[in-house]
């Protein structure tokens, strides 16, 4: 069986001290050309997608506030745009940034990510991220926010119910000109068929939209949806909108177990549509590195995710041993780690037969054998 | 012309085909108005032509006529600052300009979106700071219609303060990244802000920008706009293209910026202008007469009408006279276009004395009142034109909107660039890499 390869893009790397690595590019991290050169790179690899991270907080150690540190990379480019500067240097890869679900207006992140599906014509996706930090909701100072406590349960379900108000927001806007609305009729004058556009009247808890989108449905009807989980919470996120869902397994039994927990809740929930496409993410390092990153950062690297680090064809191994569809590689250095991944996992994996030798389509839904849908409003005929 | 001082360098930019009736989608030349590959085939002529920048308009909710979705005019557009992400990377030089509303937008994350533009383009990104506040457009946003109009500017100023702000949060030399240090200490950009609108405070997530802080353009054409752009804006798009009044609002705009401590140099007025090229000046007028009839299509006269009277006119004939019918006043029929709001009863009078002076239609009284050309006329005295404006202070330049995607901007660039080249008045090449370079102002460390 042939598997999935999607690549984390963050920074210079997800090891915090991954800047000080040897071959890395600290002075090149705000051009668009360090970014052109990674997605290119990753579009040499036939990698199925890359991931540009983004919060709207300067980086932390920290999971719950700042940090004051100096010796790790701060500051950042907003992911959608850095999406966007790269589609016209690519024609295959899948692009997918993040934005936030909570302080994001969801009409912008809309009409943002159908823009850069055009751009890139059909290969954009979205990874909404949840924000539940009180420093962050300070930069927008529309909301106060209790500090951040994981136990804090009554406050985390009421963001990610928020969450799941703004992608249905987002996809209703999608779906909210019909694909064939722009008619230009000379005879009658008219530039659209109205009636093939649609008001969302999006009402909930939260917030209400009105629509439609001022941008017309974007090439794959409904772009890619991803979301990362660590728990049932959001995995009940991703069952309700997402198409793919990364989550953090620990060994292959804990993937198994992870699956079977994410499909029960589909199953709960009434999933409707194809299941959710589940990838492990793993953070990787190929060459022994690590241990230098970690002694210059002053501590082992922490993760959400199982830490790789080996030879190509040992991951090669665990990947065909963990037995999932997909997997998104966090490389723990750049440029250094993702080479390795284009040059020789993919190459590794291909021998066994275990990864595409060619892109199937040129559009990113179609890569995970997922159709372009109808508009949800268009009307049967 | 003399004057006596050194000729004016003119300032050329590039507008996009916007949503209204000007830009002709009946064309049999008429391309895509949301494929990329448009936007990329305009900005790519607009640097062939060493123009300063490109510029895209926005509209955060689709126009209605009666309570229905407009649907004579283009419909549709993409998100302004994403695509000129994508275009930052198929052009070296041109500016890039988004417009974006201070009013259903938060500072945080205009700075960071217009920071990363900037960096991504290597100093060529620009902010259109417009004000639109309506409850109509409110719609689609959480807040709603939150805002009064009379807000409208305060809260615009703030927010351009705000982002300001935010934007000389990080130090020029903050990024050391050698030895152990990535960020000098208090390099990072700390914030706070306590105000009318905004009540924030925190770090900053982007370096500063290239060119310290983009270019700031501003639009709006009220007392308080004025007084807006004078205060605080490196361009004016203004709707002022006829010489004359032209000239007033240039003289009015430069006078009021010596009590913020600027020069007049520190701000260019653009008006937004179109052009029609002909070979002789008959056949261009020729021609812009036939643009101006594809501009108004029978439909689209009645549509205007109908936005001044108020009332539903379907059953009028286009080519007929105007309705006896007096305007109702109280009822606004047109949402989400600002220019029919105001003196709908002196527009009402007028086009009454016109069309009886004239004998004419309802369609041709439309296009002669609601269509015009700025420049129409041969490439040489196109050009001329052009420069009488600068020189004689009706301008410092002009933002170009052609009727026709993707190649309206073709003839300028290929015919009058030249020409102003020849006089020796607009650039033959780029002599810096930022916009802030290109328009001559002062640059920001
Ligand atoms: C030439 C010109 C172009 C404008 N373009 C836009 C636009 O693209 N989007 C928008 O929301 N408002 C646009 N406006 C509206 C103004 O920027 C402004 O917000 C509005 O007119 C209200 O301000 P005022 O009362 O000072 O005119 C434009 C105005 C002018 C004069």
């Amino acid at each position: 069986m042939t598997l999935h390869l999607a690549v984390a893009l963050d920074g210079a790397g997800w090891h915090p001290a991954a800047w000080r690595a040897e071959g890395a590019q600290p002075d090149r991290l705000f051009t668009a050309g360090y970014w052109a050169d990674l997605v290119i790179e990753a579009e040499r690899g036939l990698l199925d997608w890359v991931t540009f991270e983004d919060t709207l907080s300067l980086q932390s150690s920290r999971y719950d506030g700042p940090d004051g540190r100096l010796d790790q990379v701060r500051g950042k480019l907003d992911a959608v745009l850095l999406a966007a500067a790269v589609a016209p240097l690519t024609s295959k890869i899948g692009l997918i940034p993040t934005t936030s679900v909570t302080h994001t207006e969801p009409f912008h992140v809309a009409i943002g990510i159908a823009s850069l599906d055009y751009a890139s014509k059909g290969r954009a996706g979205w990874r909404p991220r949840v924000s539940g930090r009180p420093d962050e909701a300070a930069h927008f100072g529309r909301r106060e926010f209790p500090p951040f406590d994981l136990a804090n349960q009554e406050f985390i379900t009421a963001l990610f119910e928020e969450a799941d108000d703004a992608v249905e927001v987002v996809r209703r806007l999608w779906d909210s000109w019909e694909d064939d609305a722009e008619i230009r009729d000379a005879a009658t004058g008219r530039f659209i068929d109205r009636d093939r556009l649609h008001y969302i009247d999006f009402e909930g808890k939260f917030f209400s939209v009105k629509g439609p989108s001022i941008t017309p449905r974007p090439p794959q009807g409904q772009p890619l949806v991803t979301s990362l989980g660590h728990g049932p919470g959001p995995y009940e996120f991703a069952a309700r909108g997402a198409d793919v869902l990364y989550v953090t397994p620990k060994d292959r039994d804990d993937a198994h177990r992870i699956v079977a927990e994410v499909r029960e809740i589909e199953a709960r929930i009434g999933r409707t549509g194809p299941p959710l496409k589940v990838f492990a993410d793993l953070v990787v390092f190929f060459g022994g590195h690590k241990a230098g990153l970690d002694e210059l950062d002053g501590a082992p690297l922490e993760s959400d995710a199982h830490v790789f680090e080996g030879t190509p064809a040992e991951l090669a191994d665990l990947l065909q041993d963990w037995d999932l569809e997909g997997y998104r590689l966090r490389p723990g250095v750049l440029p250094h780690d993702l080479n390795v991944i284009t040059r020789e996992l993919v190459p590794e994996l291909q021998s066994r037969g275990a990864f595409r030798t060619a892109y199937e389509t040129a559009d990113l839904r179609g890569r995970l054998g997922l159709a372009r849908p109808a508009s949800r409003y268009a009307r049967v005929s | 012309m003399t004057l006596d001082r050194p000729a004016k360098q003119i300032h050329l930019a590039a507008h996009f085909p916007g949503v209204n009736n000007t830009t002709v989608w009946s064309d049999p030349r008429s391309g895509s108005q949301i494929d990329f590959d448009s936007f990329k085939h305009l900005a790519q002529t607009a640097e062939r032509g060493k123009l300063d920048f490109f510029f895209l308009a926005e509209g955060l909710r689709l126009r209605e006529q009666k309570g229905r979705i407009h649907d004579l005019d283009v419909v549709g557009r993409p998100e302004s600052l994403t695509v000129l992400s994508a275009l930052s990377a198929v052009t070296t030089h041109l500016g890039l300009a988004a417009t974006v509303n201070s009013t259903f937008n938060e500072p945080y994350e205009v700075a960071r979106r217009l920071a990363s533009l900037d960096h991504l383009s290597g100093g060529r990104a620009a902010w259109n700071v417009v004000t639109s506040w309506d409850a109509f457009t409110g719609e689609n946003f959480r807040r709603g219609g939150y805002l009064e109009e009379a807000d409208r500017y305060t809260r615009a100023k703030e927010f351009l303060q705000t982002v300001r702000e935010l934007w000389d949060s990080w130090a020029p030399d903050a990024l050391t990244r050698s030895g152990g240090e990535f960020v000098r200490p208090g390099g990072i950009g700390f914030f706070e802000h306590q105000g009318q609108h905004f009540d924030i405070r925190g770090r900053f997530d982007v370096p500063r920008p290239p060119q310290g802080n983009p270019v700031i353009i501003q639009a709006g054409d009220s007392e308080e706009g004025r007084e807006f752009a004078a205060s605080g804006a490196d361009v004016i798009f203004s709707r002022h293209s006829k010489l004359d009044e032209g000239r007033l609002f240039y003289r009015d705009v430069k006078g009021r910026l010596a009590k913020y401590g600027r020069s007049p140099d520190d701000l260019k007025i653009l008006p937004a202008v179109s052009y029609v090229l002909g070979d002789t000046q008959e056949d261009a007028e020729e021609r812009a007469a036939e643009i101006r009839r594809a501009q108004v299509s029978p439909q689209t006269a009645i549509l205007f009408l109908e936005a001044i009277w108020g009332r539903d006119l379907s059953a009028y004939d286009p080519e007929g006279p105007l309705p006896d019918i007096e305007p109702d006043l109280g009822t606004d029929v047109s949402k989400g276009r600002a220019q029919f709001r105001r003196d709908r009863a002196e527009t009402a009078a007028k086009w009454r004395a016109l069309a009886a002076e004239k004998n004419l239609s309802i369609r041709d009284l439309v296009i002669e009142t609601a269509t015009h050309q700025t420049f129409v006329g041969t490439a040489a005295s196109v050009a001329e034109e052009i420069n009488t404006f600068v020189q004689t202070d009706a301008a410092d330049g002009f933002i170009f909107a052609p009727h026709l995607t993707p190649g309206g901007l073709d003839d300028l660039v290929d015919k009058v660039v030249p020409l102003l080249q020849e006089k020796g008045v607009f650039r033959t090449e780029y002599t810096g890499p930022t916009l802030r370079h290109h328009l001559g102002l002062k640059e920001l460390s």
